[in-house]
Protein backbone atom coordinates (compact mmCIF):
# COMPACT_ATOMS: atom_id res chain seq x y z
CA UNK A 1 0.00 0.00 0.00
CA UNK A 2 1.39 3.46 -0.96
CA UNK A 3 2.74 5.51 2.11
CA UNK A 4 2.99 8.87 0.48
CA UNK A 5 5.15 11.66 2.70
CA UNK A 6 5.65 15.09 2.72
CA UNK A 7 9.17 15.81 1.89
CA UNK A 8 9.88 19.20 1.17
CA UNK A 9 8.26 22.51 -1.13
CA UNK A 10 8.70 21.80 -4.80
CA UNK A 11 10.54 25.43 -5.28
CA UNK A 12 12.96 24.57 -2.19
CA UNK A 13 14.92 22.78 -5.20
CA UNK A 14 16.75 24.54 -7.86
CA UNK A 15 16.10 22.97 -11.57
CA UNK A 16 19.23 20.47 -11.65
CA UNK A 17 19.75 19.74 -8.80
CA UNK A 18 18.77 17.56 -5.29
CA UNK A 19 17.94 17.69 -2.05
CA UNK A 20 18.08 15.63 1.11
CA UNK A 21 15.20 14.27 2.87
CA UNK A 22 15.56 12.27 6.13
CA UNK A 23 12.56 9.98 7.48
CA UNK A 24 11.61 7.39 9.77
CA UNK A 25 15.58 6.86 10.35
CA UNK A 26 15.80 6.81 6.73
CA UNK A 27 17.69 9.04 4.23
CA UNK A 28 16.41 9.92 0.66
CA UNK A 29 17.55 11.93 -2.43
CA UNK A 30 14.96 14.24 -4.14
CA UNK A 31 15.98 15.86 -7.56
CA UNK A 32 14.40 18.26 -10.02
CA UNK A 33 15.35 17.71 -13.31
CA UNK A 34 16.24 20.44 -15.94
CA UNK A 35 12.48 19.96 -17.33
CA UNK A 36 11.14 20.42 -13.69
CA UNK A 37 10.29 16.95 -13.34
CA UNK A 38 11.00 15.02 -9.63
CA UNK A 39 12.33 12.25 -8.66
CA UNK A 40 13.38 10.57 -5.24
CA UNK A 41 16.36 7.85 -4.53
CA UNK A 42 17.52 6.44 -1.73
CA UNK A 43 19.83 9.01 0.01
CA UNK A 44 23.11 7.13 0.42
CA UNK A 45 25.26 6.27 -2.60
CA UNK A 46 25.61 1.96 -2.83
CA UNK A 47 29.56 2.56 -2.92
CA UNK A 48 30.14 3.97 0.42
CA UNK A 49 27.28 5.48 1.81
CA UNK A 50 27.92 8.78 0.82
CA UNK A 51 25.13 11.25 1.21
CA UNK A 52 24.35 11.74 -2.89
CA UNK A 53 22.61 15.34 -1.67
CA UNK A 54 25.71 16.37 -1.30
CA UNK A 55 27.10 15.66 -4.87
CA UNK A 56 26.37 17.15 -8.52
CA UNK A 57 23.19 17.01 -10.84
CA UNK A 58 23.71 16.87 -14.35
CA UNK A 59 20.91 16.43 -16.99
CA UNK A 60 19.32 12.90 -15.85
CA UNK A 61 22.55 11.95 -13.83
CA UNK A 62 23.59 12.13 -9.83
CA UNK A 63 27.37 12.14 -9.71
CA UNK A 64 28.60 11.13 -6.04
CA UNK A 65 30.75 13.73 -4.13
CA UNK A 66 32.83 10.99 -2.70
CA UNK A 67 34.35 8.83 -6.01
CA UNK A 68 32.33 10.73 -8.33
CA UNK A 69 30.39 7.56 -9.22
CA UNK A 70 26.81 8.25 -11.46
CA UNK A 71 23.69 7.73 -11.38
CA UNK A 72 20.84 7.85 -13.94
CA UNK A 73 18.66 9.31 -10.60
CA UNK A 74 15.20 8.78 -12.99
CA UNK A 75 15.94 5.19 -12.85
CA UNK A 76 18.21 4.60 -10.44
CA UNK A 77 20.81 3.13 -12.99
CA UNK A 78 24.44 2.52 -11.86
CA UNK A 79 26.34 4.62 -14.93
CA UNK A 80 29.97 2.89 -14.45
CA UNK A 81 32.95 2.41 -11.45
CA UNK A 82 32.68 3.16 -8.82
CA UNK A 83 29.45 2.12 -8.47
CA UNK A 84 28.16 -1.16 -9.85
CA UNK A 85 24.95 -1.57 -7.47
CA UNK A 86 21.67 0.48 -8.87
CA UNK A 87 19.75 2.73 -6.29
CA UNK A 88 16.28 2.07 -5.18
CA UNK A 89 13.82 4.72 -6.54
CA UNK A 90 10.51 5.60 -5.28
CA UNK A 91 7.67 7.45 -6.57
CA UNK A 92 7.19 11.26 -6.48
CA UNK A 93 4.36 13.45 -6.61
CA UNK A 94 3.42 17.06 -6.51
CA UNK A 95 0.22 18.80 -4.88
CA UNK A 96 -0.26 22.16 -3.86
CA UNK A 97 3.31 22.99 -4.05
CA UNK A 98 4.78 20.11 -2.29
CA UNK A 99 6.67 16.97 -3.31
CA UNK A 100 5.36 14.07 -1.67
CA UNK A 101 7.29 10.85 -1.77
CA UNK A 102 5.82 6.93 -1.40
CA UNK A 103 8.37 5.45 0.80
CA UNK A 104 6.20 2.16 1.51
CA UNK B 1 54.84 26.77 9.52
CA UNK B 2 55.07 23.46 10.06
CA UNK B 3 57.22 21.73 12.39
CA UNK B 4 58.10 18.33 13.29
CA UNK B 5 56.55 15.79 15.58
CA UNK B 6 57.10 12.08 16.67
CA UNK B 7 54.43 9.60 16.14
CA UNK B 8 53.56 7.06 18.83
CA UNK B 9 56.48 4.26 18.28
CA UNK B 10 54.80 1.80 15.18
CA UNK B 11 57.96 -0.82 14.79
CA UNK B 12 57.86 -1.40 11.48
CA UNK B 13 54.89 -0.50 9.88
CA UNK B 14 53.40 -3.01 7.20
CA UNK B 15 52.03 -1.39 4.30
CA UNK B 16 50.74 -4.62 2.66
CA UNK B 17 46.62 -4.66 2.12
CA UNK B 18 45.81 -7.60 3.60
CA UNK B 19 48.60 -7.90 6.53
CA UNK B 20 48.77 -6.34 10.08
CA UNK B 21 48.27 -2.28 9.87
CA UNK B 22 45.01 -3.08 7.40
CA UNK B 23 43.36 -4.93 10.66
CA UNK B 24 44.93 -2.08 13.19
CA UNK B 25 43.04 0.15 10.85
CA UNK B 26 40.13 -1.35 10.54
CA UNK B 27 39.72 -1.84 14.41
CA UNK B 28 40.99 2.15 15.27
CA UNK B 29 37.85 3.22 12.90
CA UNK B 30 39.88 4.87 10.29
CA UNK B 31 38.24 2.79 7.26
CA UNK B 32 35.49 4.45 5.32
CA UNK B 33 35.53 6.88 7.99
CA UNK B 34 34.17 10.40 8.03
CA UNK B 35 36.38 13.16 6.92
CA UNK B 36 36.68 16.77 8.30
CA UNK B 37 35.47 19.15 5.09
CA UNK B 38 35.72 22.81 5.24
CA UNK B 39 32.40 24.25 5.19
CA UNK B 40 31.50 25.67 1.73
CA UNK B 41 27.92 26.97 1.05
CA UNK B 42 25.88 24.56 -1.42
CA UNK B 43 25.69 27.76 -3.69
CA UNK B 44 29.19 28.12 -3.79
CA UNK B 45 30.22 24.16 -4.03
CA UNK B 46 27.16 24.35 -7.24
CA UNK B 47 29.28 26.68 -9.12
CA UNK B 48 32.45 25.38 -8.48
CA UNK B 49 31.10 21.66 -9.25
CA UNK B 50 30.39 22.95 -12.73
CA UNK B 51 31.56 20.95 -15.74
CA UNK B 52 32.54 22.47 -18.66
CA UNK B 53 34.22 21.02 -22.07
CA UNK B 54 35.66 23.83 -22.77
CA UNK B 55 38.91 24.37 -20.76
CA UNK B 56 39.89 20.79 -21.23
CA UNK B 57 39.64 21.01 -24.70
CA UNK B 58 41.82 23.93 -25.21
CA UNK B 59 44.12 22.01 -22.99
CA UNK B 60 43.93 19.03 -24.93
CA UNK B 61 44.45 20.71 -27.85
CA UNK B 62 47.76 22.36 -26.98
CA UNK B 63 48.77 19.35 -25.39
CA UNK B 64 48.20 16.93 -28.67
CA UNK B 65 49.70 19.98 -30.64
CA UNK B 66 52.95 19.48 -28.49
CA UNK B 67 52.88 15.63 -28.65
CA UNK B 68 53.14 16.15 -32.65
CA UNK B 69 55.36 19.05 -33.36
CA UNK B 70 57.94 17.73 -30.21
CA UNK B 71 57.78 13.94 -31.93
CA UNK B 72 57.75 15.33 -34.84
CA UNK B 73 61.25 17.19 -34.25
CA UNK B 74 62.75 14.05 -32.95
CA UNK B 75 62.01 11.83 -36.36
CA UNK B 76 62.94 14.72 -38.29
CA UNK B 77 66.53 14.57 -36.19
CA UNK B 78 66.87 11.03 -35.76
CA UNK B 79 69.54 9.96 -35.13
CA UNK B 80 71.80 12.77 -34.65
CA UNK B 81 72.12 13.64 -31.06
CA UNK B 82 69.73 17.21 -32.10
CA UNK B 83 67.10 14.95 -31.59
CA UNK B 84 67.26 14.47 -27.83
CA UNK B 85 66.15 17.83 -26.37
CA UNK B 86 62.44 17.36 -28.27
CA UNK B 87 62.41 13.97 -27.62
CA UNK B 88 63.37 15.23 -23.68
CA UNK B 89 60.07 17.76 -23.97
CA UNK B 90 58.42 14.61 -25.38
CA UNK B 91 59.04 12.47 -22.56
CA UNK B 92 57.75 14.75 -20.11
CA UNK B 93 55.00 15.26 -22.05
CA UNK B 94 54.86 11.16 -22.11
CA UNK B 95 56.05 9.75 -19.08
CA UNK B 96 54.41 12.63 -16.71
CA UNK B 97 51.39 15.02 -18.04
CA UNK B 98 49.40 11.47 -18.68
CA UNK B 99 49.79 11.42 -14.91
CA UNK B 100 47.40 14.61 -14.33
CA UNK B 101 44.86 13.49 -17.20
CA UNK B 102 45.14 9.95 -16.11
CA UNK B 103 43.75 11.47 -12.58
CA UNK B 104 41.48 14.15 -14.07
CA UNK B 105 40.06 12.07 -16.34
CA UNK B 106 39.80 8.88 -13.93
CA UNK B 107 37.68 11.43 -11.45
CA UNK B 108 35.70 12.20 -14.85
CA UNK B 109 35.56 15.87 -13.90
CA UNK B 110 38.33 17.37 -16.53
CA UNK B 111 35.04 17.31 -19.48
CA UNK B 112 31.82 17.94 -18.99
CA UNK B 113 31.31 15.17 -22.28
CA UNK B 114 31.76 11.59 -20.71
CA UNK B 115 33.35 10.00 -23.61
CA UNK B 116 36.30 12.69 -24.04
CA UNK B 117 36.90 12.24 -20.46
CA UNK B 118 37.47 8.38 -20.70
CA UNK B 119 39.29 8.60 -24.00
CA UNK B 120 41.83 10.69 -22.98
CA UNK B 121 41.55 8.40 -19.81
CA UNK B 122 42.62 5.48 -21.99
CA UNK B 123 45.08 7.67 -23.69
CA UNK B 124 46.88 8.43 -20.59
CA UNK B 125 46.93 5.31 -18.77
CA UNK B 126 48.38 3.47 -21.13
CA UNK B 127 51.38 5.95 -21.43
CA UNK B 128 51.40 6.50 -17.83
CA UNK B 129 51.17 2.38 -17.31
CA UNK B 130 48.84 2.29 -14.79
CA UNK B 131 46.05 -0.50 -15.87
CA UNK B 132 42.80 1.96 -16.75
CA UNK B 133 40.97 -0.51 -14.57
CA UNK B 134 43.86 -1.59 -11.70
CA UNK B 135 44.05 2.21 -10.83
CA UNK B 136 40.81 3.25 -11.29
CA UNK B 137 39.99 1.06 -8.28
CA UNK B 138 43.13 1.60 -6.62
CA UNK B 139 42.78 5.51 -6.65
CA UNK B 140 39.17 5.07 -5.52
CA UNK B 141 40.50 3.83 -2.16
CA UNK B 142 43.26 6.06 -2.05
CA UNK B 143 40.43 8.77 -1.85
CA UNK B 144 38.69 6.84 0.65
CA UNK B 145 41.60 6.17 2.94
CA UNK B 146 43.96 8.56 2.17
CA UNK B 147 47.28 7.43 3.61
CA UNK B 148 46.12 5.45 6.17
CA UNK B 149 48.55 2.68 6.55
CA UNK B 150 47.19 -0.83 5.29
CA UNK B 151 44.16 0.53 3.49
CA UNK B 152 45.53 3.21 0.97
CA UNK B 153 47.68 1.58 -1.76
CA UNK B 154 49.26 4.58 -3.06
CA UNK B 155 51.05 5.41 -0.42
CA UNK B 156 54.18 7.08 -2.00
CA UNK B 157 56.59 7.29 0.42
CA UNK B 158 56.63 4.78 3.56
CA UNK B 159 58.27 4.59 6.98
CA UNK B 160 61.36 3.98 6.89
CA UNK B 161 61.38 5.45 2.89
CA UNK B 162 63.12 3.04 1.30
CA UNK B 163 66.01 5.83 -0.06
CA UNK B 164 66.67 3.87 -3.62
CA UNK B 165 63.54 3.32 -4.11
CA UNK B 166 62.56 6.82 -3.73
CA UNK B 167 65.35 8.33 -5.88
CA UNK B 168 64.80 5.58 -8.38
CA UNK B 169 60.87 6.68 -8.87
CA UNK B 170 62.43 9.56 -10.84
CA UNK B 171 63.82 7.41 -13.46
CA UNK B 172 60.30 5.64 -13.41
CA UNK B 173 62.46 2.44 -13.63
CA UNK B 174 60.59 0.55 -10.53
CA UNK B 175 57.51 1.88 -11.73
CA UNK B 176 57.60 0.58 -14.93
CA UNK B 177 58.84 -2.45 -13.93
CA UNK B 178 56.16 -2.99 -11.91
CA UNK B 179 53.44 -2.11 -15.24
CA UNK B 180 55.10 -4.30 -17.04
CA UNK B 181 55.18 -7.46 -14.59
CA UNK B 182 51.31 -6.60 -13.85
CA UNK B 183 50.60 -6.52 -17.50
CA UNK B 184 51.87 -10.05 -18.26
CA UNK B 185 49.97 -11.29 -15.07
CA UNK B 186 47.09 -9.92 -16.22
CA UNK B 187 47.55 -10.78 -19.34
CA UNK B 188 47.33 -14.25 -18.77
CA UNK B 189 44.14 -14.24 -17.03
CA UNK B 190 45.20 -13.82 -13.11
CA UNK B 191 44.73 -11.03 -10.68
CA UNK B 192 47.78 -10.38 -8.06
CA UNK B 193 45.44 -11.27 -3.74
CA UNK B 194 46.13 -7.86 -2.88
CA UNK B 195 44.34 -6.28 -5.83
CA UNK B 196 41.57 -8.18 -5.19
CA UNK B 197 40.65 -6.14 -1.84
CA UNK B 198 39.84 -3.11 -4.33
CA UNK B 199 38.96 -4.38 -7.69
CA UNK B 200 35.10 -6.05 -7.88
CA UNK B 201 35.35 -9.13 -9.28
CA UNK B 202 32.73 -7.50 -12.12
CA UNK B 203 35.42 -5.40 -13.42
CA UNK B 204 38.74 -8.05 -13.84
CA UNK B 205 37.60 -8.84 -17.25
CA UNK B 206 38.16 -4.91 -18.02
CA UNK B 207 41.88 -4.97 -16.49
CA UNK B 208 42.74 -8.24 -18.47
CA UNK B 209 41.27 -6.66 -21.46
CA UNK B 210 43.64 -3.57 -21.03
CA UNK B 211 46.49 -5.73 -20.55
CA UNK B 212 45.96 -7.67 -23.78
CA UNK B 213 45.60 -4.74 -25.44
CA UNK B 214 49.10 -2.86 -24.26
CA UNK B 215 50.80 -6.26 -24.45
CA UNK B 216 49.51 -5.99 -28.83
CA UNK B 217 50.50 -2.70 -28.89
CA UNK B 218 54.35 -2.94 -27.28
CA UNK B 219 54.77 -5.88 -29.29
CA UNK B 220 53.95 -3.82 -32.76
CA UNK B 221 56.63 -1.32 -31.43
CA UNK B 222 58.98 -4.07 -30.81
CA UNK B 223 58.16 -5.76 -34.38
CA UNK B 224 58.40 -2.37 -35.92
CA UNK B 225 62.04 -1.68 -34.55
CA UNK B 226 63.39 -4.65 -35.72
CA UNK B 227 61.63 -4.44 -39.20
CA UNK B 228 63.23 -0.64 -39.48
CA UNK B 229 66.66 -1.82 -37.27
CA UNK B 230 66.28 1.57 -35.56
CA UNK B 231 65.85 2.01 -31.74
CA UNK B 232 63.20 5.16 -32.97
CA UNK B 233 59.89 3.19 -32.28
CA UNK B 234 60.85 2.00 -28.50
CA UNK B 235 62.24 5.81 -27.94
CA UNK B 236 58.64 7.45 -28.68
CA UNK B 237 56.28 4.25 -27.39
CA UNK B 238 57.23 3.07 -23.92
CA UNK B 239 60.44 4.24 -22.97
CA UNK B 240 58.96 7.59 -22.47
CA UNK B 241 57.50 7.03 -19.22
CA UNK B 242 60.95 6.45 -17.93
CA UNK B 243 63.24 9.68 -19.33
CA UNK B 244 59.67 11.99 -19.10
CA UNK B 245 58.81 10.63 -15.45
CA UNK B 246 61.00 12.52 -13.50
CA UNK B 247 58.30 15.85 -13.61
CA UNK B 248 54.93 13.85 -12.14
CA UNK B 249 57.70 12.51 -9.60
CA UNK B 250 58.57 15.43 -8.56
CA UNK B 251 55.48 16.96 -8.20
CA UNK B 252 53.65 13.70 -6.97
CA UNK B 253 55.75 13.56 -3.77
CA UNK B 254 54.99 16.81 -2.65
CA UNK B 255 51.59 15.62 -2.32
CA UNK B 256 51.59 13.90 0.85
CA UNK B 257 55.45 14.01 1.61
CA UNK B 258 56.82 13.94 5.19
CA UNK B 259 53.10 14.50 6.26
CA UNK B 260 50.76 12.71 8.69
CA UNK B 261 49.41 9.62 8.04
CA UNK B 262 46.35 7.75 10.26
CA UNK B 263 44.51 10.89 10.06
CA UNK B 264 41.22 11.93 8.91
CA UNK B 265 41.59 15.71 7.88
CA UNK B 266 43.16 15.89 4.65
CA UNK B 267 44.73 19.45 5.77
CA UNK B 268 47.02 17.67 7.93
CA UNK B 269 47.81 14.61 5.40
CA UNK B 270 48.09 16.46 1.84
CA UNK B 271 50.00 19.36 0.66
CA UNK B 272 49.13 22.83 -1.46
CA UNK B 273 51.57 24.21 -2.96
CA UNK B 274 52.14 26.81 -5.57
CA UNK B 275 54.11 26.07 -8.20
CA UNK B 276 55.01 27.68 -12.07
CA UNK B 277 52.77 27.66 -14.74
CA UNK B 278 54.89 25.07 -16.63
CA UNK B 279 54.29 22.64 -14.20
CA UNK B 280 50.46 23.55 -13.34
CA UNK B 281 49.93 22.75 -17.27
CA UNK B 282 51.80 19.72 -16.62
CA UNK B 283 50.40 18.88 -13.54
CA UNK B 284 47.06 19.93 -14.13
CA UNK B 285 46.27 22.00 -11.10
CA UNK B 286 47.02 18.77 -8.55
CA UNK B 287 49.35 21.13 -6.89
CA UNK B 288 45.67 22.00 -4.96
CA UNK B 289 46.28 18.58 -3.30
CA UNK B 290 44.06 19.25 -0.28
CA UNK B 291 41.31 21.08 -2.23
CA UNK B 292 41.25 18.43 -4.66
CA UNK B 293 41.04 15.93 -1.72
CA UNK B 294 38.32 17.68 0.16
CA UNK B 295 36.45 18.27 -2.46
CA UNK B 296 36.96 15.57 -5.51
CA UNK B 297 34.04 17.20 -7.70
CA UNK B 298 35.41 20.23 -8.41
CA UNK B 299 37.73 20.11 -11.54
CA UNK B 300 41.20 20.79 -11.82
CA UNK B 301 40.35 23.98 -13.55
CA UNK B 302 38.16 25.38 -10.34
CA UNK B 303 40.87 24.69 -8.19
CA UNK B 304 42.26 27.87 -7.64
CA UNK B 305 38.64 28.95 -7.00
CA UNK B 306 38.17 26.69 -4.85
CA UNK B 307 41.55 27.71 -2.90
CA UNK B 308 40.91 31.34 -2.58
CA UNK B 309 37.84 30.10 -1.32
CA UNK B 310 38.64 28.28 1.68
CA UNK B 311 42.40 28.98 2.11
CA UNK B 312 41.51 30.60 5.97
CA UNK B 313 40.65 27.04 7.26
CA UNK B 314 43.48 25.27 5.50
CA UNK B 315 47.39 25.79 6.58
CA UNK B 316 49.25 28.30 4.34
CA UNK B 317 50.27 26.88 0.86
CA UNK B 318 54.15 25.73 0.54
CA UNK B 319 55.46 28.91 -1.60
CA UNK B 320 57.30 26.57 -4.16
CA UNK B 321 58.74 23.50 -5.31
CA UNK B 322 62.37 24.43 -3.64
CA UNK B 323 60.11 25.30 -0.97
CA UNK B 324 58.49 22.24 -0.20
CA UNK B 325 61.43 20.00 -0.83
CA UNK B 326 63.48 21.56 1.68
CA UNK B 327 60.76 21.04 4.09
CA UNK B 328 60.30 17.26 2.84
CA UNK B 329 64.16 15.97 3.05
CA UNK B 330 64.66 16.20 6.26
CA UNK B 331 62.03 14.30 7.10
CA UNK B 332 62.76 11.62 4.57
CA UNK B 333 66.12 11.84 6.44
CA UNK B 334 65.07 11.19 10.01
CA UNK B 335 62.71 8.60 9.25
CA UNK B 336 65.41 7.02 6.67
CA UNK B 337 67.39 6.59 10.45
CA UNK B 338 64.93 4.96 11.67
CA UNK B 339 63.08 8.39 13.56
CA UNK B 340 59.52 8.03 13.68
CA UNK B 341 58.55 12.01 12.69
CA UNK B 342 56.60 13.91 10.38
CA UNK B 343 56.00 17.23 9.75
CA UNK B 344 52.92 18.83 11.05
CA UNK B 345 50.64 21.50 9.08
CA UNK B 346 50.35 24.47 11.05
CA UNK B 347 46.45 25.90 10.68
CA UNK B 348 46.03 29.69 10.23
CA UNK B 349 43.90 31.47 13.59
CA UNK B 350 40.74 31.52 11.37
CA UNK B 351 40.61 27.58 10.69
CA UNK B 352 39.07 25.38 12.81
CA UNK B 353 40.89 23.41 14.77
CA UNK B 354 41.96 19.73 13.77
CA UNK B 355 40.77 17.43 16.01
CA UNK B 356 42.36 14.12 16.18
CA UNK B 357 40.34 13.15 18.39
CA UNK B 358 37.52 13.55 15.94
CA UNK B 359 39.27 12.54 12.52
CA UNK B 360 41.86 10.17 13.36
CA UNK B 361 43.79 8.61 16.10
CA UNK B 362 47.70 10.18 15.80
CA UNK B 363 48.15 12.33 18.48
CA UNK B 364 51.04 15.14 17.71
CA UNK B 365 53.41 16.54 19.42
CA UNK B 366 55.43 19.36 18.43
CA UNK B 367 59.26 18.32 18.45
CA UNK B 368 61.57 20.51 20.22
S1 LIG C 1 30.84 6.65 -2.26
FE1 LIG C 1 29.76 7.19 -4.02
S2 LIG C 1 31.09 6.72 -5.62
FE2 LIG C 1 32.14 6.06 -3.87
Amino acid sequence: MANWIEACAADAIDAEDVSRFDHGGKTFAVYRSPEDKYYATEGLCTHEKIHLADGLVMDNIIECPKHNGRFDYTNGKAIGAPVCINLKTYPVKVEGGKVFIDIA
Amino acid sequence: MTTMAPTANYGHRDYGLIGREADAAVKAGLKSAEWYHTDVSRKDMKELMKRSDQPAIRDTIIWIGAFVVFAGLAIWLWPSWWAVPPLLAYGVLYGSSTDSRWHECGHGTAFKTAWMNDAVYQISSFMIMRNPTRWRWSHTRHHTDTYIVGLDPEIAVMRPPAALRTALAYTGILDAWDAMKSMVIYTLGAIPAGEKTFIPEMEWPKAIAAARIWFAIYAAAMILAVYLGSWLPIALVGTPRLYGAWHHVMTGLMQHGGLADNVLDHRMNSRTVLINPISRFIYWNMNYHVEHHMFPMVPYHALPKLHALIKNDLPAPTPSIWACYKEMLPVWVRQFRGEDVYLVRELPATAKPHRPDLHGQTQAVAAE
